[in-house]
């Protein structure tokens, strides 16, 4: 009778909070307290003053003694640049002596043959021709299509930023690992970072850093690397105990115990943290060229800006092959470090290390020649292809027939499904809403979870963003439903159908890599600005995780529950609506929860297009260089996610507990 | 590979003397760093402008950066100049940069920019009395579609630019609603859709650019931008209300960080000497952004043919 009750008491809410949504205003006149519906100006808490003014203090008076704080952060500046320059120097620029009109080259930049030779050759070390096919075709491609040039840019910027994630994060994780005080306090700065939207940290990262490469590899860095110090304390964590007892008889010190034990131990979940830090950091290309990285990132900005839609795709997909390469490239490590390779001693240097030798030659020779034959050290230009006038054609033939079939779609989702929804949450009063929030927060996880959804809500109504936080809350929310809507039903077909499965992969991995700025202007084209085309853009870019949590959850359903139903003589749809899928909906909504973060993180993104959401302050605040004003919204934006990734796996674990999946006091 | 690295940084710290001696000529050899932004006049502008300081003899570098965040480099000498400051668009930053002692305004490009309320030549024949702005408020519905209608539908420029164009509508009585782009390409994603199907637009364009030279088109005639116009609601059309007028019209300007002059006095004069006009621009623009020329062939072109006119600017 319990669960009955308390899910009347839940409908009565929601019908109390759907009346408030449509009269709540009216009646908030009528009393005269529209502070009830909108936040007054003369409450807001200037906070966004007091950070700026932090912030200038900072570089301009912050003194340490011997040095000042700007003295400090340049000097890492230019140890970071330094690497940089000579990674930059070696495959795209080359090496001069003397600077500016005068340069003379010394050293021309690698040539594109031997770079080809040289990641065919990683690719059969690391597992076998197969691969080495795949990398060494992804990047022909590159030098076929025209984008070797830019490619090796990002290339060069991916190879600094990856090393400095990679270790940052592994001394951040293992330190979370020693000292569980250390963790606790990481945890929600490790939440911020990967929901602030980077847009917001930039002008800082500007201001300390200064213009140029580094900042951009300084917000790479700051985006790509919480992932690597989770799963590094996760991975340290999951250490056999066994090996561990094994360390501490053998009588190591913590140094040896870490770096002889440990670390190699969790080898192989440590290259899943690599890898994520590699795909991350090529989803900054973009992002890192507006503020100075240039390379593939930059072509795509500036062929959109020209509207020359085949040439942002064309450098777009170059994004997503180099990023394809790299991934499976770095996997195929992961799965190799585990293997016990034989060495055979003993031979000559070229019998152990045949690959080595025969790229050695390789570049010897294509560098000589290409001294003499322009062709071996650059593709010569004439002989690129291109496909740009197909996009742009057929962008255009799309938009000249289809347009008032486009429309129609929009105007009935518009009327029929988001306008709805933006109305009940710009309706509904905030201090209504705000206890909502925080009964949801005491439902599902107790007093602390409640509590902290109470001060997040709070930020940002006194920060004066309610309304716009509100807009965010609907764009999103209306892009999950239809992610979900789109997403599930694709993950479980490719859960059961193993074809459609891999063809369904390669879309998302394809979505997920490649900029969206490249879809968001023929999405323009087709749709325009408005909060339809925002609302595309965020779609599909937030599907991956809907599908791919629910492929996981249905295929991982254990095989003796099918049998089971098997056997009691389900039909296979019956199999699938009654077995797989309430089985599946822990995983589903963590592939939900996953969704709602990709959408918040996408925000910025659409704020291009002409959202009025908190993404568009991010965005203002960065055209207008105010720090304060971008990390007050910014952080308006973690806290949303925070809170709804607080919310979805406290109700997954109730779902959990539900079917008995795992044990539980309710 | 340690050697290898070693020796570049011999050869390097080694060719930083060597260039010393070479660049006599020049007060310092550090290199001008010029912004680049992601619009092809600017590119254009920039280069001419590095191209030139490099036959005069001084290291230049290019350094992206963003509009308006340039400015904190500009401040510090990150940055040492940026060549193309819109009155239009910037010239709050500019003021304020300008204001703090750290940036000095290095005079106009010679372009001048227009922004204004644009519309496709097709529009005319369905809105008769255009480029006459009182033609919109007879036929605000010839540009009004399923969302917007009756009323008509403008396209503005992102909230960051400014140009009061809510204000305008409401104090010109026009029946528009007003819709702001995120970015230029969005904007101008909107006119080439539009454009192509030949579908009723009007939006905010401005000059030098390349759509102007793409679509046929006009821009609109608003009672003429004056300062009053702007401040006073008395002045103008409406008694009752200010932004009864166009928008403002200016020049381009320079900005360089204000450390150039007593670093590269030389090159700070050339900088200031550096003019080109609207039709040179256009053209540039369109060679990139129409037929596709590449940005430093073009650049390279104006060189070889304003020989003379750059001379002058390097000689004092």
């Amino acid at each position: 009778m319990r669960v009955s009750r308390s899910s009347l008491l839940w409908i009565g809410l929601f019908t109390v909070t759907w009346m408030l949504a449509s009269y709540g205003k009216s009646m908030a006149t009528a009393a005269d307290m529209k502070w009830l519906i909108k936040y007054p100006n003369a409450w807001v808490f200037p906070l966004k003053d007091t950070i700026s003014d932090m912030m200038r203090w900072l570089v301009e008076d912050a003194h340490f003694g011997l040095f000042t704080f700007t003295e400090a952060t340049r000097a890492l500046s230019w140890l970071i640049e330094q690497p940089y320059n000579f990674v930059r120097a070696l495959f795209s620029d080359g090496f001069d002596r003397r600077i500016g009109r005068d340069a003379v080259q010394i050293v021309p930049p690698l040539s594109w043959i031997a770079v080809l030779a040289g990641v065919i050759a990683l690719g059969h070390y690391a597992k076998d021709w197969v691969l080495a096919g795949i990398v060494g075709a992804s990047f022909a491609y590159l030098a076929v299509f025209g984008q070797w040039e830019s490619a090796m840019v990002t290339l060069a910027s991916v190879m600094i930023a990856v090393p400095i994630g990679v270790g940052g994060g592994l001394m951040f994780g293992i330190l979370a690992y020693r000292h569980p005080l250390f963790e606790r306090l990481m945890t929600p700065v490790l939440d911020l970072m990967q929901t602030i939207p980077i847009f917001a940290y930039l002008v800082p990262i500007l201001f300390m850093f200064g213009f140029g490469p580094v900042s951009a590899l300084v917000a790479t860095v700051i985006y790509a690397m919480p992932p690597m110090v989770r799963i590094t304390t996760m991975a340290l964590k999951a250490v056999d105990p066994e090996i561990k007892d094994f360390g501490v008889m053998t009588g190591c010190t913590t140094r040896q115990m870490t770096w002889r034990i440990l670390v190699p131990a969790a080898q192989q979940s440590l290259m899943v943290g690599v890898n994520q830090v590699i795909m991350l950091s090529l989803n900054m290309v973009i992002i890192a060229s507006m503020i100075g990285a240039g390379g593939l990132g930059f072509d795509v900005l500036s062929a959109l800006r020209r509207l020359d839609i085949g040439g942002g795709f064309e450098a777009g997909i170059a994004i997503v092959i180099l990023a394809i390469a790299i991934d499976r490239l770095s996997q195929a490590f992961a799965e190799r470090s585990t293997m016990y390779v034989p060495t055979n001693s003993g031979t000559s240097f070229v019998a152990r290390n045949p690959r080595t030798v025969i790229v050695g030659v390789i570049l010897v020779i294509a560098m000589g020649l290409g001294q003499i034959i322009p062709f071996f050290q650059t593709y010569p230009e004439g002989q690129t292809l291109t496909t740009g006038a197909f996009w742009s054609d057929a962008v255009k033939y799309l938009n000249i027939n289809y347009f008032d079939q486009f429309e129609a779609v929009k105007i009935f989702f518009l009327k029929g499904f988001m306008l709805p929804i933006k109305r009940f949450f710009l309706g509904v009063p905030w201090p209504w809403m705000i206890a909502m929030i925080v009964l949801i927060g005491w439902r599902f996880g107790g007093w602390k979870l409640a509590l902290m959804n109470g001060l997040m809500a709070v930020f940002i109504v006194t920060t004066g963003l309610w309304a716009k936080a509100m807009i965010t809350v609907y764009l999103c929310g209306a892009s999950v439903i239809i992610a979900s809507v789109i997403g599930i039903p694709f993950g479980v077909l490719a859960a059961v159908n193993k074809r459609a499965g891999r063809i369904i992969g390669v879309v998302i991995d394809t979505l997920q890599t490649l900029p969206s700025f490249v879809y968001l202007i023929p999405v323009v084209m087709l749709f325009r600005i408005g909060d339809f085309t925002a609302m595309i853009a965020i779609v599909l870019y937030a599907l991956a995780p809907a599908v791919r949590y629910t492929e996981h959850g249905v295929g991982s359903v254990s095989a003796d529950l099918i049998e089971a139903g098997v056997v009691s003589g389900c039909t296979r749809m019956q199999i699938l609506t009654r077995i797989r899928l309430p089985l599946a909906l822990p995983d589903i909504l963590l592939g939900v929860n996953q969704t709602i973060m990709l959408a918040l993180s996408m925000l910025v993104i659409t704020a291009l297009v002409g959202t009025r959401d908190l993404g568009q302050e991010v965005y203002i605040a960065l055209t207008k260089a105010d720090t304060g004003r971008g990390i007050v919204a910014g952080l308006g934006i973690a806290f949303i996610a925070i809170i709804a990734d607080r919310v979805i796996p406290a109700s997954a674990r109730n779902a959990r507990i539900r079917y008995g999946l795992e044990g539980g006091h309710d | 590979m340690r050697h290898f690295i070693k020796n570049t940084v011999v050869t390097t710290v080694a060719s930083a003397f060597l260039a010393g001696a070479a660049f006599a000529g020049v007060e310092s050899t550090d290199p001008i760093k010029l912004t680049l932004h992601d619009w092809s006049g600017q590119l254009i502008n920039t280069k001419i402008m590095g191209s030139i300081l490099e036959e005069a003899g001084y290291n230049v570098e290019y350094v992206q950066a963003d509009y308006i965040a340039q400015f904190a480099g500009l401040k510090t000498g990150d940055l040492t100049l940026a060549m193309e400051i819109w009155a239009t668009t910037g010239q709050e930053a500019l003021d304020e940069a300008t204001a703090s002692g750290k940036v000095v305004n290095a005079g106009e490009t010679g372009l001048q920019a227009i922004e204004e309320w644009w519309y496709p030549l097709y529009m005319k024949e369905r809105c008769p009395g255009l480029p006459d702005w009182t033609a919109l408020k007879e036929c605000a519905e010839a540009f009004s579609t399923a969302e917007t209608a009756p009323n008509g539908r403008y396209v503005g420029g992102p909230v960051t630019w400014g140009g009061f164009d809510d204000e305008r509508v409401e104090a010109l009585g026009l029946e528009f609603d007003v819709v702001h782009a995120g970015t230029d390409a969005a904007l101008f994603a909107e006119l080439e859709s539009a454009y192509q199907r030949q579908a009723p637009v009007i939006l905010w364009v401005y000059v030098p650019h390349w759509a102007p030279a793409k679509y046929e088109g006009e821009f609109v005639e608003f009672p003429p931008y004056s300062a009053e116009c702007y401040s006073d609601p008395s002045v103008g059309v409406n008694p009752d209300m200010a932004y009864d007028c166009g928008k403002p019209r200016g020049p381009i300007w320079k900005a360089a960080w204000a450390g150039m002059e007593d670093k590269w006095p030389g090159a700070f004069s050339a900088v200031q000497a550096y003019t080109l006009t609207n039709a040179e621009m256009s053209a540039m623009v369109g060679d990139v952004d129409l037929d596709g020329q590449d940005i430093d062939a073009v650049v390279a072109n104006w060189m070889s043919s304003n020989k003379d006119r750059w001379s002058g600017w390097i000689a004092n």
